[in-house]
């Protein structure tokens, strides 16, 4: 009785590929998007939009070059402003590609294969935005590899007690390993495309790009286990680097900052803002690519189940983030919890917790969790309370700290939201090009998953 | 000079079966070659183990033991700045960067190793000039024995090919 009411009042969740699609299914329709001789309309017109915020990014660069930092509204007491928010943001969306791409691989999560590509890439655009914004921000961003260390004319080196070069290992290495796996996992995919390429021009590009992969026992053998180990290693990595960021802000002696939860706390923002970006790029994707039957809703469903697990994490972080404020009884924290939320910047505190915490509570509703307009309406929403709230974190600890005469307000000049949005502009045109040219989904690992359902490893597959 | 022999077969079942078979009648060197991994039995013999992990396990070490040496060699001796009096070898300091570059070296190396020993890049192979090897890649589950191996003759070994149930063999030249 009990089991046939619950089947009556929630339908089952739709399966991780709809039935009947074929390996031949995966390979053929994902290969089209970038074999096709054309790209879609709606492809030209989004690069056409993109491609100017590109310029601007170049223009606003390009200034601030020659007329310094002060072209944005950083000033004392708010030295960071809008690079380091947007640097926290950028790097935080990309922990998802990895979460999705790594830990989900070690769990044995098979539903990930058709989104991990997605993600991944994601991942690895999100990071080039945000190592632009620290090193514009320096000041004089030519002297950037003073970072590195190498033996110097001047005879010094770089303080390794410092989490700012913490930071530049971090995330470098992220970087770097993000772009073999991602790279790594994409052979086999690109061997497809070398094979089924139409042009001799694609052919040579492709064959190029997958190294002479033949998909040998062997060469599956190594890269089964090579690629099992850059998850095994990816994924404390993931952990440490925004750890390593949110050290950026511990370290300071600054009300707000000085605080032991901010390494979980940014891990999880980090992860909860990339589920969030992963379904405002897999719902229109999917749709627009005819490829529902192999992202189904069962894999938004999944994701806007790890988004409201985030979310609530996050939210735990906020509760606490205040409530140690209280129980330290240490009148500087306290002073900044009133003044985040009913200071000059209080707007942004209630704007942040209404898309971070409030909105995310839909999900748990199975409807809205299958819908897909809804989801990308709440991945939307998060993108733009987490970037707030990067911001107010930013922003309120610095603009008041202990001494009233120091205190003072910082206000985004033009050149500050040029900046934020060329890179929006460079991760979706880069993200455009990807999807033009490279393969979207892992056809080796979907067609593996396919024969691995069907029970038999590979049925008829000569038709 | 031929390289070898190259079959197709119906699906991955019967692309095993006659892997084994192949393996049981004395030959070694033979590949499969298929759009995914198989699913291969847990230890087949004669299957050489792949180096990869203990070569990632190596570098993961030596980053390690290297990131954590070169600060220590440059905070406490190449460039020692005393802050307040507080001690050069400030350990829990070095942990992220050490961090940082053994998992960067295990996973240079790892790839390296991965790309070296798949012979990669390698843009040409005789495998290539076989018309429908591309099917490989897609839908295809192919099998190649070597003429390097001690076993291959090409009439007994097409006629082994065949009793193995293989659709289609072809001869491939070598280069």
């Amino acid at each position: 009785m009990g089991t046939a009411l619950s089947h009556a009042t929630v339908p089952p969740a739709a399966p991780v590929v709809a039935s009947g699609t074929t390996e031949r299914d995966v390979v053929e329709r994902v290969s089209a998007v970038v074999l096709a001789r054309r790209a879609p309309l709606w492809w030209y017109a989004a690069a056409a939009m993109a491609a100017p915020l590109v310029g601007l990014l170049g223009v606003a660069t390009l200034w601030l070059f020659v007329a310094g930092i002060g072209i944005w509204g950083v000033m004392r007491p708010v030295m960071w402003g809008f690079a380091i928010a947007n640097f926290v943001w950028w790097i935080g969306i990309g922990h998802a590609g990895t979460l999705i791409s790594a830990i989900l691989l070690l769990l044995h999560q098979s539903w990930r294969e058709s989104i991990n590509r997605l993600a991944e890439t994601m991942t690895l655009f999100a990071v080039m935005c945000a190592g632009i914004f620290p090193i514009l921000h320096l000041g004089r961003p030519w002297f950037f590899y003073w970072l590195v260390p190498y033996p110097a004319q001047m005879a010094i080196w770089p303080q390794f007690r410092s989490p700012l070069v913490w930071d530049f290992f971090a995330v470098s290495t992220y970087f770097t390993v993000s772009l073999l796996f991602w790279y790594v996992g994409m052979i086999p995919d690109l061997a497809i495309l070398r094979d089924r390429a139409g042009t001799r021009g694609a052919r040579i590009a492709y064959g190029i790009l997958a190294l002479g992969w033949r998909g040998s026992g062997e060469h599956w053998r190594r890269h089964h286990r090579m690629y099992v180990l850059l998850a095994g290693l990816a994924t404390p990595l993931v952990v440490s680097v925004h750890s390593v960021v949110s050290l950026d802000f511990a370290y300071a002696m600054v009300p707000g900052w000085h605080s032991t939860i901010l390494p979980p706390y940014f891990v999880a923002g980090a992860i909860y803002s990339g589920f969030a970006v992963v379904l405002t790029l897999a719902v229109p994707l999917r749709r627009l690519y005819g490829l529902t039957d192999i992202i189904t809703s069962r894999h938004l469903e999944n994701c806007a189940k790890l988004l409201l697990a985030t979310g609530e994490i996050v939210a735990y972080c906020y509760v606490m983030e205040h409530f140690m404020a209280w129980y330290s009884a240490n009148p500087f924290d306290a002073a900044l919890v009133e003044n985040r939320a009913f200071g000059p910047y209080a707007p942004l505190f209630w704007i942040y917790l209404v898309c971070n915490v409030l909105v995310v509570q839909a999900l748990w509703v199975p409807r809205v969790r299958r819908s897909p307009v809804w989801l990308f309406i709440i991945g939307a929403l998060i993108n733009i309370g987490m970037w707030i709230e990067r911001v107010d974190i930013v922003i309120v600890s610095l603009h008041r700290d202990f001494v009233p005469s120091a205190w003072g307000n910082f206000v985004p000049t033009i050149w500050d939201w040029a900046t934020l949005a060329g890179t929006i502009g460079f991760f979706a045109l880069a993200y455009l090009l990807f999807i033009r040219y490279l393969p979207l989904v892992a056809m080796s690992d979907m067609a593996k998953l396919i024969a691995d359902l069907r029970g038999k490893p590979a049925a008829a597959r000569h038709g | 000079m031929m390289w070898g022999l190259l079959a197709s077969f119906d699906d991955a079942a019967a692309l095993a079966r006659a892997a084994f078979h192949l393996r049981e009648a004395g030959y070694r060197r033979f590949d499969t070659y298929t759009p995914y991994p198989l699913d291969e039995p847990a230890d087949v013999p004669g299957t050489p183990r792949s180096h990869i992990a203990s070569v990632v396990f190596a570098a993961a070490i030596a980053g390690a033991i290297g990131g954590y040496a070169m600060q220590w060699y440059l905070m406490v001796v190449a460039y020692p700045i005393n802050v307040g009096g507080r001690p050069l070898h400030s350990w829990p300091a070095f942990i992220p960067i050490t961090f940082e570059l053994m998992v960067l070296t295990a996973s240079v190396a790892g790839v390296v190793t991965l790309l070296a020993r798949n012979g990669f890049p390698r843009l040409h192979h005789p495998l290539f000039a076989v018309p429908g090897f591309e099917r490989a890649s897609q839908d295809g589950f192919l099998l190649a024995v070597e003429a390097t191996d001690p076993m291959f003759s090409p009439l007994p070994t097409r006629r082994t090919l065949e009793q193995s149930g293989a659709r289609e063999i072809y001869e491939v030249d070598g280069a």
